[in-house]
């Protein structure tokens, strides 16, 4: 009897405990970025830097940039910070935000086995790296999940003059998955693969992969930010929301951007425009 | 093998200089899967009881249906959790999704039907030995539950530890409706499934020793306070 | 508290499966003496008795307590095998009280009582499990007695105990009669239910074929199954 008893206090208490940070009121907002972004580090260096600056805490949930909009649209984050323009414009247009943000870009590239089965290693032209992949059906590993990445590799296919659904074989992996599972597959196959440089630089577990193809400016990756149009969801925290986005564009957040760095290399390049 | 040897010092190393980051991850864990444990205890043992004793139309079918949730995929449950959780969901008002408050509700959801199965063998098997007695003596069927559960707690103290096992080695429905927030929503699964994303599997390796070292512990502590209340108790 | 006798079985009959296990009994049991009931094994004593306790329902016929249809509360039952909770000879007595809505404070010392007049005082504080079968079955007794009954219902009280043990739960069940409850038991030692009977019930396959004051059936079984039956057991078991 007093068994049961004892155990509802402990539920009571617990839930006291978990609710505690709601009831400290303490200024949050929730931004649905992407995992690439997240992985790459740049949110453990800038957001300390916003939060002191303003004492917003920034909660991120990181997904691929399909689900961070999807998840916006349903209202579940205030802001959205992701890097595939097309889906972020149509975005806008269903009238879910309020308006887009260039922030930075960074750049793709093509990583693949060292011993090149396809022959593209140190070429500039991205597209010619791609017809030569699928001419000689070589191990390629997609991310496959409505991510920025997967959209900008599906462009690239297509500015490639090839049209994936005739040609696609063993040979082409569709793995559903963030960026860093998709390197880990492609590692462990010795695969071509589309990824961002900020994962790449951080990623540990490379075995036999390494760059083969960057620099091809079709390969640069922009990032915008874009508050959660309150008119839709009322409960969007508009002002906090605006406040991390004017401070991201703004020289400070700028400056902070550019700052970060993986191995003494810059990931992230700001343009924002004024 | 230079992975796994490599991982188990990192583990102990983590360990035993109680690294600050390791150590917040950890509490939250624990405090997110023993609240849950605390709450399907709640519904789950007296559920589990009452089903063992009352007979009653449709017996059979709930308890298959119990049966059969004890397995549930609990990336399934965090799919249903963060649809009734999300702003544009029934509870969507009460801002619940991403906190460890969906977590629990979604572990919580997750465990239930294991603690009620478990229960519900456990108090049957006692049921067929006291059933006469104790409605002999003019006990009703919810009187009997209540002094079963109490009878039998020692044999209850697995079904309770089988939950927090699953709870605490869950990531599919944590990492749906929490979102693994640093500092906020992240927990030792979610972690450990962050860390092998990024591609560094001997720490990911690491902190799934830590994990089930704690895991351990919990069963170890369960176990002596099992012992000694049987020897206080008879 | 108002009598609950006589109790009145009219027609009792109780066939789960089809095939009747207790046929087309009627008897009136009234409070003042000693029923014992007897029978081969399947004759269907056990059954009869939870009839009369009300754990089972017969499939026809009626039970009356003092031409009331109502289930008495004024009554126990002590089984074959002893069935106690994982925990103190006091406190198993106490469970008792408690569902029967004794307040805790009186609870306590009408348990220590209870043990007190059985003979398990020193006991008390030991978990009921550990006992041994005798000690139980008189730890059963206490926990019934404890109850204030106006009948007590015993099955085969010490089927399973040894000689020295079946003697000391026999003067037990004396003394529950001295203090003026009725009891009904079934039992198969003829010895055992020389000693205890006033009267003598005896089932043969469900049906009553005999019901006469002890010393008659002793002397004389006025049926031919009696009689049999008494030829078959050995009169020292």
């Amino acid at each position: 009897m007093d068994l049961i008893r004892r155990r509802l206090l402990a539920a009571l208490v617990g839930l006291a405990l978990l609710a505690s940070p709601a009831l400290a009121q303490e200024k949050f907002i929730v931004v649905a970025s992407t995992t690439s972004t997240e992985q790459s580090g740049l949110f453990g260096h800038i957001l300390p830097a916003f939060e002191k600056a303003t004492g917003i805490k920034v909660r991120v949930v990181a997904l691929g940039t399909g689900q961070a909009l999807d998840t916006a649209r349903r209202g579940d984050a205030d802001v959205v910070f992701v890097h595939d323009k097309v889906a972020e414009e149509k975005f806008i247009a269903e009238g879910f935000g309020v308006e887009r943000k260039e922030v930075m870009y960074n750049d793709f590239i093509l990583v693949g086995p060292k011993d090149d089965p396809a022959k593209v290693a140190g070429g500039k032209d991205i597209t010619e790296a791609l017809k030569k992949i699928e001419a000689a059906k070589a191990p390629f590993v997609s991310r496959g999940d409505k991510s920025g990445t997967h959209a900008a590799e599906l462009r690239l296919w297509k500015e490639a003059g090839i049209d994936l659904d005739k040609v696609k074989g063993p040979w082409y992996r569709d793995t559903g998955s963030g960026m860093g599972p998709a390197l880990n597959t492609a590692a462990s196959m010795n695969a071509y693969i589309l990824a961002d440089r900020g994962t790449w630089l951080s990623f540990k577990n490379r075995a036999n992969l390494t760059v083969v193809v960057e620099g091809d400016t079709r390969l640069f990756n922009q990032y915008g930010v874009i508050l959660v149009n309150p008119a839709k969801h009322s409960h969007v925290k508009k002002d906090l929301g605006q406040a991390f986005i004017d401070w991201v564009v703004s020289a400070d957040g700028q400056k902070t951007i550019a700052e970060y760095r993986i191995d003494g290399q810059q990931l992230f390049f700001p343009n924002a425009k004024r | 093998m230079g992975t796994f040897t490599e991982s188990l010092s990192t583990a102990a190393g983590l360990i035993a200089t109680a690294d600050a980051k390791l150590a917040s991850i950890v509490g939250l864990s624990l405090q997110v899967s023993l609240t849950a444990v605390a709450f399907a205890a709640t519904i789950g043992l007296p559920l589990g009881a009452v089903m063992a004793v009352k007979r009653f139309p449709g017996r059979q079918a709930i308890i298959v249906v119990l049966n059969g949730f004890m397995g549930l995929p609990s990336v399934v449950v965090g799919l249903l959790v963060y649809l009734l959780l999300s702003r544009a969901g029934p509870l969507g008002p009460y801002g619940l999704l991403f906190t460890p408050t969906a977590m629990v509700i979604a572990q919580t959801m997750l465990i239930t039907p294991l603690m009620a199965a478990l229960t519900r063998q456990v108090i049957e098997d006692a049921w067929r030995e006291y059933e006469e007695q104790l409605r002999s003596l003019g006990a009703t069927p919810w009187r009997a539950a209540l002094t079963l559960l109490w009878d039998t707690r020692f044999s209850l103290v697995v079904a309770v530890l089988a939950g927090f096992g699953r709870a605490a080695a869950e990531v599919g429905a944590v990492m749906i409706v929490g979102g693994n927030i640093d500092g906020v929503t992240r927990v030792m699964t979610t972690t450990i499934a962050l860390e092998t994303s990024k591609g560094d599997l001997p720490l990911a390796l690491a902190l799934g020793f830590v994990l089930v070292a704690l895991i351990l512990s919990v069963n170890m502590v369960a176990q002596l306070i099992r012992l000694w209340a049987v020897r206080r108790y008879g | 508290m108002s009598s609950v006798f006589p109790l009145v079985l009219e027609q009792i009959c109780f066939a789960p499966s089809g095939q009747p296990i207790v046929d087309r009994v009627c008897l009136a049991i009234d409070g003042r003496v000693r029923t014992v009931i007897l029978g081969a094994n399947g004759a269907g004593k056990s059954v009869l008795m939870r009839l009369m306790h009300g754990l089972l329902t017969p499939s026809s016929g009626r039970i009356t307590w003092c031409g009331r249809e109502q289930r008495p509360r004024a009554q126990a039952m002590v089984f074959q095998r002893p069935v106690m909770l994982h925990t103190s000879a006091l406190r198993n007595v106490a469970y008792g009280l408690k569902l029967a809505g004794v307040p805790a404070g009186e609870r306590m010392n009408r348990a220590a009582v209870a043990l007190e007049r059985v003979g398990l005082a020193p006991i008390a504080g030991r978990s009921a499990r550990v006992l041994s079968g005798g000690e139980q079955q008189r730890l059963a007794l206490a926990r019934a007695w404890a109850l204030d009954p106006q009948i007590l219902f015993l099955d085969e009280p010490t089927a399973s105990l040894d000689p020295g043990a079946a003697k000391e739960v026999e003067s037990v069940i004396r003394e529950i009669v001295a203090s003026g409850c009725k009891i009904v038991m079934t039992t198969h030692n003829l010895g055992q239910a020389k000693r205890l009977a006033d009267e003598i019930v005896f089932l043969d396959r469900g049906r009553v074929v005999e019901y006469t004051p002890a010393n008659v059936f002793f002397r004389n079984p006025r049926s031919a199954e009696a009689d049999a039956f008494m030829k078959g057991e050995l009169p020292w078991t």
